[in-house]
């Protein structure tokens, strides 16, 4: 066998960051965390914090502020953004689609319609609005699914009937809102995307399908590394190709969805950060995955502690501060990928 | 044995053996066993992706411990051969059997620890040279979970088989087109089946890479007992690393045998309209073609 040529000339893969990428980001996570809890209109110290988190003497005001104020935003930011990170990381892998992401493609509309034709017919379920988005997304992910089954669909197809699903679904909800302006308290802060006013109440049901979804996801992350080798090899490697493609978006509609039952629509997470992760560590789902979780519940909680603390004393919805950083991303995206790669 | 095969519009005709004489030597009684039915066997199989017939009540058997090559002209057939062993197309008469078994009543993962099928190169994915030869073992993980011992051990056979464990950590977007065919050959590898499939394995690799490739296809078959069939355009590789050839036109087979057997027959100058120039040198045997 002749010798293998070009060894200098090839890179070595993102692998060798892994371990740093992991202990930085979950790092980065605790500390965003941290400041989650303490930063706001009202002060916290981090004594405060740490002798409330380890039992200890707190005051009844500094505690009333952490229980009621801070943890349901931060817990609400940290599930937001994980899940929308790994529904956009398994999107993007599933429909082989680098601009695909929960809020791209449509899904995030889809959940949020469902939520609030729910809210509005039963507005005191509690338990409804996260099945409402799973089926709104599950909805919209299988429209977009039979769009890009067509032989001639390019990627840029997909990305456009995505925004033509999100500008129809967008139409409806702004129709609940105007004949039935009570259907969602807030609900111009949901339409942006916004955690501001959640409640432990509101997290319950989400938390647990985001939980669930999250284990299914990183079970089954290495599917996602089969189906990356084309549908002909995946087939040909055992693997029932379109079953999985439908059952993984399934999988993100179900995460898209109950982040966008508590939280609006929040968009880009699941755009901007699988790609940051695959930059830092390549393109591996078994690591971009729960890498992915753990940037973008971090993503979330510092863009909701800006979006507090930017404009303080007002507050602007962190939906609207996203938008400013993943709009000229994917501009970015579309400018890197132009050449013929999304045909 | 070597006879071309005569199709039949009424009746599926007899099947074309290409026997190998590797398997009629083994002294294995399990391989003798196993050697004693087809690894591949197409039964009357017709097929069609429109109204017209494609492929037309095709008969065929490769036996175990040969290479043997697929050719013909566009558009007969070669692929959807391949597609229909692999049961990504499913025949509409007819039967393919893998082992003696029919493909069709095997489960997705089964089939695939009998037959190791490489699909025509498409867009490389992104990852490294052993991700990719580590989702060869995907019909082995009931979950998909952590590789085993033994998967690792597979893997690591297979790397260094294919001659590229050197290459393990490397991005397989950049590689050159042998380097990364080698690796995809390397992922057939790590299915640790008796019978390999290549669909076109040399399409798109420079003139250096297409040899490298034929090389390890033969090391293969010779160190490692491999059974290759593959589908293949350029007819000089062909003839210079196949033991057998089956020659197909319009969705059937018109000639098989042993290569010598099978370019006296002239079956393939009549399939391409060409003529074949055979040449001997210090090197080996080469053949030129040129229009008839």
């Amino acid at each position: 066998m002749p010798a293998i040529e070009h060894e200098k000339a090839v890179r070595r893969d993102g692998s060798s960051r892994v371990p740093l990428a992991v202990v930085v980001s979950i790092a980065v996570l605790a500390a965003v965390t941290a400041a989650g809890f303490l930063v706001g209109s009202s002060s916290v110290s981090l004594g405060d914090l740490v002798a409330w988190a380890t039992g200890g003497d707190v005051s009844a005001a500094a505690k009333s502020i952490l229980v009621n104020v801070r943890l349901p935003r931060v817990l609400a930011a940290l599930l937001a953004g994980g899940a929308l990170a790994v529904a956009g990381a398994i999107i993007q892998a599933v429909l082989d689609n680098p601009l695909a992401s929960p809020n791209i493609i449509g899904i995030n509309s889809g959940a949020g319609l469902f939520v609030l034709v729910a809210a509005s017919v039963f507005p005191s379920a509690l338990w409804l609005p996260p099945l409402a988005a799973f089926l709104g997304a599950l909805v919209t992910a299988l429209v977009i699914f039979g769009i890009s089954l067509g032989a001639s669909t390019s990627r840029l197809t997909v990305v456009l009937a995505g925004i033509a699903i999100t500008t129809v679904f967008g139409a409806g909800m702004n129709t609940i809102l105007i004949v039935n302006p009570d259907a969602y308290i807030g609900s111009s802060a949901f339409l942006v995307g916004g955690l501001a006013g959640v409640l432990m109440d509101d997290l319950l049901w989400p938390a647990a399908y985001i939980a669930a979804g999250l284990a299914v996801a990183l079970l089954a992350e290495g599917k996602l590394n089969i189906m990356a080798l084309g549908d002909d090899t995946a087939h040909a490697l055992g693997m029932n190709v379109g079953a999985c493609r439908l059952a993984m978006l399934g999988l993100a509609a179900v995460l898209a969805g109950a982040a966008v039952s508590f939280a609006g629509l929040l968009g880009f997470a699941g755009l901007i950060i699988p790609h940051l992760v695959r930059f830092f560590v390549g393109h591996d789902n078994r690591i971009v995955l729960p890498l992915s979780a753990v940037a973008g519940a971090a993503f979330v909680v510092v863009c909701d502690l800006l979006a507090r603390v930017l404009f303080a004393p007002y507050e602007v919805p962190v939906g609207i501060l996203m938008a400013f950083l993943g709009g000229p991303f994917f501009i970015y995206l579309i400018l890197k990928n132009r050449r013929g790669s999304l045909e | 044995m070597s006879s071309p095969v005569i199709p039949s519009e009424r009746a599926a005709p007899p099947p074309v053996i290409l026997s190998g004489a590797r398997s009629a030597e083994s002294k294995d009684p399990a391989r003798r066993r196993r050697d004693q039915v087809p690894a591949i066997e197409l039964r009357g199989v017709s097929f069609s992706y429109g109204k017209e017939p494609f492929i037309e009540k095709l008969s065929a058997a490769f036996l175990h411990g040969t290479v043997t090559s697929i050719v013909g002209p566009n558009g007969c057939g070669k692929s959807t051969m391949v597609k229909l062993v692999d049961g990504l197309l499913r025949p509409q008469a007819g039967e393919v059997r893998v082992d003696g078994v029919p493909t069709l009543s095997m489960k997705a993962k089964e089939r695939a620890r009998r037959v190791a099928v490489l699909a025509q190169a498409g867009r490389p994915p992104a990852m490294t040279v052993e991700a990719l030869v580590a989702c060869g073992r995907y019909p082995y993980q009931a979950h998909q979970g952590k590789l085993s011992r033994e998967d690792r051990e597979q893997v690591e056979r297979a790397l260094e088989l294919a001659g590229i464990a050197g290459f393990r950590a490397h991005e397989l977007r950049r590689l050159s087109g042998g380097e990364r065919q080698r690796a995809f050959i390397a992922m057939t590898l790590a299915q640790d089946t008796d019978l390999i499939v290549l669909d076109e394995p040399t399409t798109y690799l420079d003139i250096r890479a297409c040899h490298e490739t034929m090389e390890l296809v033969r090391r293969l078959n010779e160190e490692a007992g491999k059974t290759v069939v593959m589908v293949i355009h350029d007819l000089d590789l062909a003839l210079r690393y196949s033991d057998r050839l089956l020659v197909m036109e319009r969705g059937r087979a018109t000639a098989a045998g042993a290569v010598a057997e099978v370019l006296d027959a002239g079956a393939i100058e009549r399939a391409f309209g060409v003529s074949i120039r055979p040449h001997v040198a210090a090197e080996g045997r080469a053949y030129t073609l040129f229009p008839a």
